[in-house]
């Protein structure tokens, strides 16, 4: 019969030289098995004397613990080795790109009218919508220009060939409808298309604008100058942005102006405004005595072209994916 | 637009203020100066010379030695290589150390042996007109010696302006003139002229047979005039200063009176005349021969001059060619009269040109001038050409009316945001020249005869807020009570639904909404688009109804520059004829063409097809589900094609384009292309939350073979509508046709979901809902389990 000690210490040999899982067990087997060394030590306890047997007993039972304890560290050894194997063999080129689809963009007018949106809706401006074939009444009349007016001329018209309806040419027939749905206070902006039947390096036949209007009972001048300074500064977040009214003309505003803006040198026209002209609010029912308010027309492509230095008008309307994808 | 010299004006009003100070005040008055460009380019030390003796240059033969007198203490020998040169000429000499525009400064030099002590110069020398060939030849009378500049009156400037439509009054250099001493508050130095002595007896009758469309006419004769006379150089000068080119003496006094005073003359030959004046509407289809050569007929809409036999002149626009004035002319009758602004306007249009003449009257001429323009005109016609005046004729009726205004200085304050004083609103109304009382805080003014575009109280207002100036106005904040916006959440904003279609990899592009006519009948049969009248291109004729052909153009674009994968979309109305009515709705379309995904390591290349586009379709409306229905559309392929439907409507299409049009446009490979009504695609549901169940959920998975013709969604609806309460979930997972299958058939494999919100289920509820799906494809589909 081997002594105890003497199988141990082969057995904590076998072990530690071991480094398959499968391995390891069968060299369990081979000391704590059903036939293993340790339980045929166990088996042939009944064959010693009675005296013996508990300290023999207890001997085995310390040497199964630590074969026991020795299996565990060399499983957690192979399981540790195998695991570092295993990563070692699965790393990635993670600096390979992902896999899917793409993202495309939004085109830069849009943008544009969007941040224009987003800047007058913090201040309370809710957005209008209205149709782009209009009548000779909306687009020119209720605006106090009625026909033979000279102020037309301004205008390039595209007219139907219906010869009832036009294409609007600016935003302002939104004012008008409107106004003719809501009663003040009313405080609208109205992004949208236009057309102008005009074509060169700086003007295309179909262009943006973003009108305003603010009705109110104390809505001056002095306001209109506060809303634009301010929204041209924050959408060019520049506070050192210089910006100045000049008198002009609009049949549909009086006081009109002329919105200039100076990165410091010259100045660049950036739209119409001025107070809505009591001809207007006439049209549409509004008691001018009581109510007043502002008006304003800008030019998101021309807000776009300086935002992002786009030096020709036309090519947002070419609509080359090579110009487009660099505002994504 | 406006042209004039800066030195013309400043005889009538000369403030302190350089031209660019100048221009800047009128520019932020409202009269905006759209240029300030030097009459003449800068060059110093050319005189006015003569030229005493000209003789061959011995080693030259194209060049001229001359002995030239130019104010100095002896003549100078000076090379000239100009062929007219000639001795007694005059013309203008550089002289040694002179700098020229554009060339080197000029010194004494030898040209081919013979020293040259300056050079003759010809206009394009002087920069002063780029075409003039030769010397510039001077007039006899100018002095030696002479700087050039100050005796062609060369340190001048023009200032072009662009008075807004509303401002005629500023369409003079006198007009002008009263804004620049109204803006500046110099004093205005106004035009003096005498009434000219009536020598001859002559006179024609003026009768007014529409009084409305003319309240004023004058008009007189002068007799014995030499209309060969040469226009005087001044008034060339200043002429051509204002663009205008000088045709002969009376006609360039004609304009020049209108530039000066803003009112328009005209010039008959007496000769031509029969008889007296008419001032009347044109009869039905009269013709008049006018001097741009056009006939146009006329109508009862044109008020015309005519004498006792025809329409000589069309009133406010243009002369007759019968009755022009011409070198041989003796006699004229000279016209100046005030037509309604509303009788001339829009005629241009109608007639298709217009003149400066008209662009004055359809916007206003001072109708209290008159008479002293044509004193103005008559003093410079005996001037410069001689003759004798008779008496002026003025046939008037009422002129139009300038009704009293009330201006209250706290409506002022209220409108601009900013008080003016009654002291400082006084003072801005006598510079502005208007007449008006003052009670206390209330103004009653009348607006000037100049001035066509001050009816209301809000016109005086922004009168005083641009005499003030804008800049004195500050800005303010608004106060204002303040509200929340609405914020429906059963729509989605627009921007929200470009943000998706970006993150499915589209891009969008903003394209013209009118196309070519041939897009609308190949793409979306519409054999009659709505059409424009003017359109700037053919291509460009109508307005689209649907984003196709400008997806598909956009395509063609992007293709042609090597774009191997195209993915666009839009977000724009379109336009649909109704009846004589227009709908135009938002819509949404979108086009894919190439590879499904760009080109990577880790996916197979493969070409987008139309599952893939009806999943972004999908993406698009989640978590709404929309039903498609096979259907045809003009663009599309007969078997690739469906509608789109929402809510049993259609909302729109989807499909891969026609093989007929993929070969038409050349295209290489066939885009799937979508559109959808932005209505039905912003609309979504507010969530309502339903209990979740705590107990399993059961997986079935249900084949069944069916007839090729019967789409899956069919199917799918079916089962929906009569599904038992335990079904919660039903989905198709797979599609086979093939071996088992028969031709004509194929199979559906459907996952079912089913889970009861209060227990467990049993394998026999299970099974008792399953053979309840199963029932109704049987029924109504004839559907063989698989």
């Amino acid at each position: 019969m081997q002594d105890v000690e003497a199988i141990v210490k082969e057995a904590l040999a076998a072990f530690a030289g071991i480094d398959d899982a499968d391995r390891l067990e069968q060299a369990k087997a081979r000391y704590l098995g059903r036939s293993g060394a340790l339980t045929q030590l166990l088996k042939g306890l009944s064959k010693l004397p009675a005296a013996e047997r508990p300290a023999f007993g207890s001997r085995i039972n310390v040497a199964k613990e630590r074969l026991e304890a020795a299996l565990e560290e060399q499983r957690d050894r192979i399981r540790a080795r195998q695991l570092e194997a295993r990563l070692t063999g699965e790393s990635l080129d993670v600096t390979l790109p992902g896999r899917g689809p793409a993202t495309g963009g939004i085109h830069p007018v849009t943008r544009t009218m969007e941040r224009i949106e987003t800047l007058f809706r913090s201040m309370g401006f809710e957005v209008a919508d209205g149709p782009e074939i209009e009548t000779d009444y909306y687009n020119f009349t209720a605006l106090n220009q009625p026909e033979n007016h000279p102020a037309r001329s301004m205008h390039d018209t595209f007219y139907l060939a219906d010869g009832k309806h036009l294409l609007r040419t600016h935003t302002s027939p939104i004012q008008i409808r409107y106004m003719e749905t809501h009663r003040p206070p009313i405080k609208i902006i109205a992004p949208g298309r236009v057309y102008r039947c005009d074509y060169d390096a700086t003007h295309s036949p179909m262009f943006h604008q973003v009108e305003g209007l603010w009705i109110d009972e104390h809505i001056t001048f002095a306001d209109l100058k506060g809303v634009l300074v301010d929204f041209l500064r924050r959408f060019f977040e520049r506070e050192d942005l210089r910006v100045r009214f000049r008198p002009s003309f609009f049949p549909f505003t009086e006081p009109s102006a002329e919105i200039d803006m100076s990165f410091g040198e010259g100045w660049l026209e950036m739209g119409g405004a001025g107070m809505v002209h009591p001809n207007v609010l006439a049209n549409v029912g509004i008691d001018a005595e009581k109510f007043q308010g502002f008006a304003f027309g800008l030019g998101p492509d021309r807000l776009a072209m300086l935002r992002y230095g786009v030096n020709d008008l036309r090519l947002f309307f070419e609509n080359d994916l090579r110009f487009l994808k660099q505002f994504n | 637009m406006m042209k004039f010299s800066e030195n013309w004006l400043r005889t009538f009003v000369n403030p302190p203020l350089a031209a660019p100070a100048l221009a800047e005040a009128l520019t932020m008055a409202g009269v905006e100066v759209e240029a300030l460009e030097p009459a003449a380019p800068p060059f110093d030390k050319v005189v006015v010379a003569e030229v005493l003796s000209v003789r061959k240059h011995p080693d030259a033969d194209r060049l001229t030695v001359c002995e030239v007198e130019a104010g100095g203490d002896a003549p100078l020998a000076v090379v000239c290589g100009a062929p007219n040169v000639r001795a007694g000429m005059k013309a203008p000499l550089a002289l040694p150390g002179a700098r020229l525009p554009g060339g080197p400064s000029i010194k004494v030099a030898k040209v081919r042996g013979i020293e040259s002590r300056g050079m003759l110069c010809s206009s394009k020398e002087l920069g002063l007109n780029a075409a003039a060939a030769g010397l510039l030849a001077l007039p006899e009378d100018a002095p030696v010696g002479t700087d050039i500049r100050k005796y062609l009156d060369l340190d001048d400037q023009v200032l072009t302006l662009k008075p807004t439509p509303n401002r005629s009054d500023c369409l003079s250099v006198h007009g002008v003139a009263r804004e620049v001493a109204a803006v500046t508050g110099v004093t205005l130095t106004p035009l003096r002229v005498k009434p000219c002595p009536v020598r001859v007896s002559d006179r024609l009758e003026v009768k007014l047979d529409a009084p409305q469309a003319c309240p004023r006419y004058c008009g007189r004769v002068v007799r014995g005039v030499n209309a060969k006379a040469m226009t005087p150089a001044w008034m060339v000068r200043r002429l051509e200063r204002s663009g205008l080119r000088p045709i002969s003496a009376v006609v360039d006094i004609t304009n020049y009176v209108m530039l000066e005073l803003g009112q328009p003359l005209h010039a008959f030959d007496l000769a031509r005349l029969k008889g007296g004046i008419h001032v009347r509407f044109a009869r039905a289809d009269e013709k008049l021969a006018l001097l741009n050569d056009q006939t146009p007929a006329l109508d009862h809409r044109f008020l015309v001059i005519a004498d006792e036999a025809r329409a000589v002149a069309l009133a406010g626009i243009m002369g007759g060619v019968e009755t022009a004035v011409g070198a041989e002319t003796r006699d004229i009758f000279l016209e100046s009269a005030f037509f309604t602004p509303e009788v001339i306007a829009g005629k241009s249009r109608v007639l298709g040109f217009g003149s400066d003449s008209s662009y004055r009257f359809e916007r206003g001429v001072d109708f209290a001038g008159t008479a002293a323009a044509l004193e103005r005109a008559t003093q410079l016609v005996l001037e410069v050409c001689g003759g004798e005046a008779g008496a002026i004729t003025e046939a008037r009726a009422d002129p139009p009316k300038r009704e009293p205004i009330r201006l209250r200085l706290a409506r002022v304050r209220r409108l601009l945001g900013v008080s003016l004083s009654a002291t400082h609103a006084a003072d801005i109304f006598r510079r502005l020249r208007f007449e008006f009382t003052a009670h206390e805080d209330v103004f009653t003014v009348t607006p000037p005869s100049y001035r066509f575009d001050l009816t209301l109280e809000e016109d005086l207002i922004e009168e005083l807020a641009r005499i003030h100036g804008y800049d004195n106005i500050p800005a303010a904040t608004p106060a204002a009570p303040s509200s929340m916006l609405p914020a429906p959440e059963t729509r989605r904003p627009h921007a929200a639904l470009r943000e998706l279609m970006a993150l499915r990899d589209y891009q969008e592009i903003v394209s013209y909404s009118f196309v070519d006519e041939e897009w609308e009948r190949d793409l979306c049969g519409n054999a009659q688009p709505i059409a424009l009248a003017n359109p700037i291109a053919r291509q460009m004729g109508v307005m689209r109804s649907s984003l196709a052909g400008s997806l598909i153009a956009c395509l063609c674009f992007n293709l042609a520059h090597r774009q191997p994968r195209v993915r666009l979309f839009e977000l724009s109305r379109c336009f649909v004829s109704d009846d004589g009515k227009y709908a135009q709705p938002l819509r949404l379309g979108a086009l894919a063409c190439g590879d499904a995904l760009p080109e990577q390591w880790g996916a197979p290349a493969r070409r987008v097809d139309f599952y893939d586009v009806k999943a972004d379709v999908d993406a698009l409306l989640w978590p709404r589900t929309a039903q498609f229905e096979a259907a045809q559309h003009p663009a599309l392929h007969p078997g690739k094609s469906a509608h789109i439907m929402i809510d049993g409507k259609t909302a729109g299409w989807l499909g891969e384009l026609h093989p007929r049009w993929q070969q038409k446009y050349d295209l290489a490979l066939a885009p799937v292309l979508f559109e959808l009504d932005l209505d039905a695609l912003a609309a979504r549901e507010l969530p309502a939350c339903r209990e979740v169940s705590k107990f399993p959920l059961v997986r079935r998975d249900l084949a069944v073979i069916v007839d090729e013709s019967v789409g899956s969604s069919t199917l799918l609806a079916a089962l929906q509508q009569d599904r038992p309460a335990v079904v919660t979930d039903i989905g198709v997972f797979d599609v086979y046709r093939g071996t088992g299958v028969e031709t004509g058939k194929k199979s559906l494999a459907f996952r079912v979901l089913l889970q009861d919100t209060h227990k467990t289920l049993t394998d026999a509820e299970v099974d008792t809902a399953v053979s309840q799906l199963v029932r109704i494809l049987q029924k109504q589909f004839d559907a063989k389990l698989r």
